[in-house]
């Protein structure tokens, strides 16, 4: 009984904080909103990242390919038809004259990040360490690439506009917590454990019996999947999108996210995710002026100094994370 | 469609690659030489060659040879500091978090630069100063750019005084051995904060040489200057293989010299697609050779994060 409820208290204390970030949302005004937003995407990014990297412990600089390929994928699918074909005269007919809905273009952006992962998944998981790091990150150069110089599939490198801005409180938190949930499935489920016992000691989970291949395959994939997915709220939170926005600096920043939260533990994926957003965010309003007690006037720029010292500052003090990638426990 | 393509792949094309091939290799040699005695892989290098730019801009009004000098000076001492503030207390943590460290640290001089730099309400500095050695001179029919030459000239002399210091004195040896096996090293009576300092000394003295040679390509310099070149050297540096000085340095030199003959073999239709192509041959060769291109006949280091 106890032992369960410690396990439960293993999801529902990150969902919880969702929640309550979503519900946040809706009591500040419009023009903070956008944070609480932002905040909740960068928890279902940072979490598929997480079901790769964090059970594998296999570096990955490409789930961000994903994450673009939800995006433009949802995102071309749900601009209204009768604008479509002036937007972008040159996509494919059955991109062109067709379109979805929300949730539906949220689906196909799952499907779509996940069969893009796992075909790529399924070469590159033969590489572990830094050729590995190397690869995957050479998927996100190609993916970018393709997507920006294509206009056959999208909009080239062009902005994405007339998106329909779905990705409100309520989708937003809803998605973070789908991830949560997925995340929490697969690391509780046989092919979960077995992936973990891989990034323990490959050889001794080899040698029960572990394809160490096949489980890397499948956690790729299901990372994939969620990517796409969060891709897919993101657009729809944004309304619009270039290739840019999906490119080098997220990476960094997601993966900065997972880190600093303590990459190994679903508590520090999304920890990290909503520290990290949250720090960004008042750092945004303190270049603009926010009263905390006193006046806090940054100066603009400063933003991005604080946010990569504390980052930095964090890894050299407790290099395992802010949770020191254990799952969230009410006591020690 | 062969014969096209060898055309197309004369003699100026040959040239140009090899120009970019020596840059490449020089960061490499920088990357490689840190890598070797603490196994971590300094993103924020690029950031040093941007640093040592912003100098050279800065000092554009004064003689070259001290606007030279300069860079070199503040690019070494920021080397030093990055390591004395942040290699240090991360020494022996996992390869992950002294990477995603070093993206903090880039982060933030990029972002430092972007301040400094807009306080006179443009992005981007030149400089003017050395530019002249941009100019092309005429060789035997091929127009070769001085900066080409001196940058080829200088990778080959960094890196024989390099060899020269690796196999012929004792600093190099203990930097050898540190490389090898960092703990045996130690117990033998190395001591680990000179071979990183000096590994973290001339890895700031060639990211200085990198600088005033890409400032002379290019004298526009802005927050992400040598950005994309440090990435595309990371990946080169994996290629050959990270494990050994020589490979990474051949990696190195092989990305920068392949990027420059298909740039001038694809038709000008189809050169958009050129990372693509590039980074497809990294898969392949990477599927092929996970321990690097050039590791030959050796055991892939066992790497976990």
């Amino acid at each position: 009984m106890k032992r369960s409820l410690e396990t439960a208290g293993q999801v529902l204390v990150p969902a919880a904080l969702v929640v309550a970030v979503g519900i946040g949302s809706t009591l500040v005004s419009s023009a903070n909103e956008i944070y609480f937003l932002d905040a909740l995407v960068s928890v279902a990014i940072v979490v598929a990242l997480y079901v790769f990297i964090g059970n594998s412990g296999v570096l990955s600089f490409g789930q961000i390919s994903f994450v673009a390929v939800g995006a433009f994928a949802a995102g071309v699918m749900t601009i209204p038809l009768d604008s479509k074909t002036g937007v972008l005269p040159q996509l494919f007919p059955i991109l062109r004259d067709h379109t979805i809905g929300n949730i539906a273009s949220l689906l196909l952006a799952a499907a779509v990040g996940g069969l893009f992962a796992f075909l790529v998944g399924l070469p590159l998981m033969r590489l572990s360490g830094l050729a590995a790091g190397i690869a995957t990150f050479a998927v996100l150069e190609i993916t970018h690439n393709v997507l920006r110089e294509w206009t056959r599939i999208g909009p080239g490198a062009t902005t994405l506009a007339l998106v329909p801005e779905t990705t409100q409180a309520l989708q937003a938190t809803v998605g973070a917590l789908v991830a949560i949930a997925v995340a929490f499935a697969y690391q509780r489920s046989r092919f979960g454990r077995m992936l973990r016992a891989t990034r323990e000691d490959a050889a001794a989970a080899r040698g029960v019996g572990v394809s160490v291949h096949r489980e890397r395959v499948l956690a790729f994939t299901v990372s994939g999947a969620l990517a796409g997915f969060a891709g897919g709220l993101l657009v729809h939170e944004l309304g619009s999108i270039t290739t840019e926005q999906v490119y080098l600096e997220l990476t960094f920043l997601t993966l900065a996210m997972l880190v600093v939260g303590g990459a190994s533990s679903l508590w520090g994926a999304v920890l990290g995710a909503l520290t990290v957003s949250g720090l960004s965010s008042f750092l945004a309003e303190a270049e603009q002026g926010v009263d905390i007690g006193a006046t806090l006037d940054l100066p603009s720029g400063t933003r991005l100094i604080i946010l990569g010292s504390i980052m930095a500052l964090v890894l050299i003090v407790r290099p395992s994370g802010l949770t020191g990638g254990r799952e969230f426990r009410l006591r020690r | 469609m062969t014969s096209g393509l060898l055309a197309a792949l004369d003699a100026q094309t040959i040239v140009d690659a090899t120009g970019l091939g020596a840059v490449y290799a020089l960061m490499a040699v920088g990357i490689g030489l840190v890598f070797g005695v603490l196994r971590l892989v300094n993103f924020a290098y690029g950031q040093l060659v941007m640093v040592g730019a912003y100098t050279l801009a800065f000092t554009a009004a004064w003689p070259v040879a001290a606007s030279i000098a300069a860079c070199f000076v503040v690019v070494v001492a920021l080397s030093m500091v990055m390591e004395r503030a942040v290699f240090r207390p991360l020494r022996g943590e996992s390869p992950a978090v002294m990477l995603v460290t070093t993206f903090a640290i880039a982060f933030v001089l990029q972002a430092a630069a972007l301040l400094v730099d807009i306080r006179d309400d443009t992005i981007g500095e030149i400089a003017t100063s050395i530019a002249s050695f941009n100019q092309p001179v005429t060789l035997g029919g091929l127009e070769v750019r001085k900066i080409t030459i001196a940058s080829v000239v200088a990778a080959a002399v960094a890196l024989g005084l390099l060899a020269l210091l690796l196999t012929r004195t004792t600093a190099g040896l203990h930097m050898r051995a540190a490389a090898a096996d960092f703990g045996t090293a130690r117990l033998l009576g190395v001591n680990a904060n000179r071979v990183i300092g000096l590994a973290v000394f001339l890895s700031g003295i060639l990211a200085a040489a990198v600088a005033v040679i890409l400032t002379v390509q290019n004298p526009f310099v802005g927050p992400d200057f040598a950005l994309r070149e440090t990435i595309v050297v990371l990946v080169g540096v994996v290629v050959g293989g990270i494990d050994r000085l020589w490979t990474a340095t051949l990696g190195g030199f092989a990305i920068g010299f392949a990027t420059g003959v298909i740039n001038g073999v694809l038709p000008t239709d189809k050169s958009v697609y050129l990372p693509s192509l590039v980074f497809a041959l990294v898969i392949l060769v990477l599927l092929l050779r996970p321990g690097g291109l050039f590791a030959w006949g050796r055991q892939t280091a066992v790497e976990r994060m």
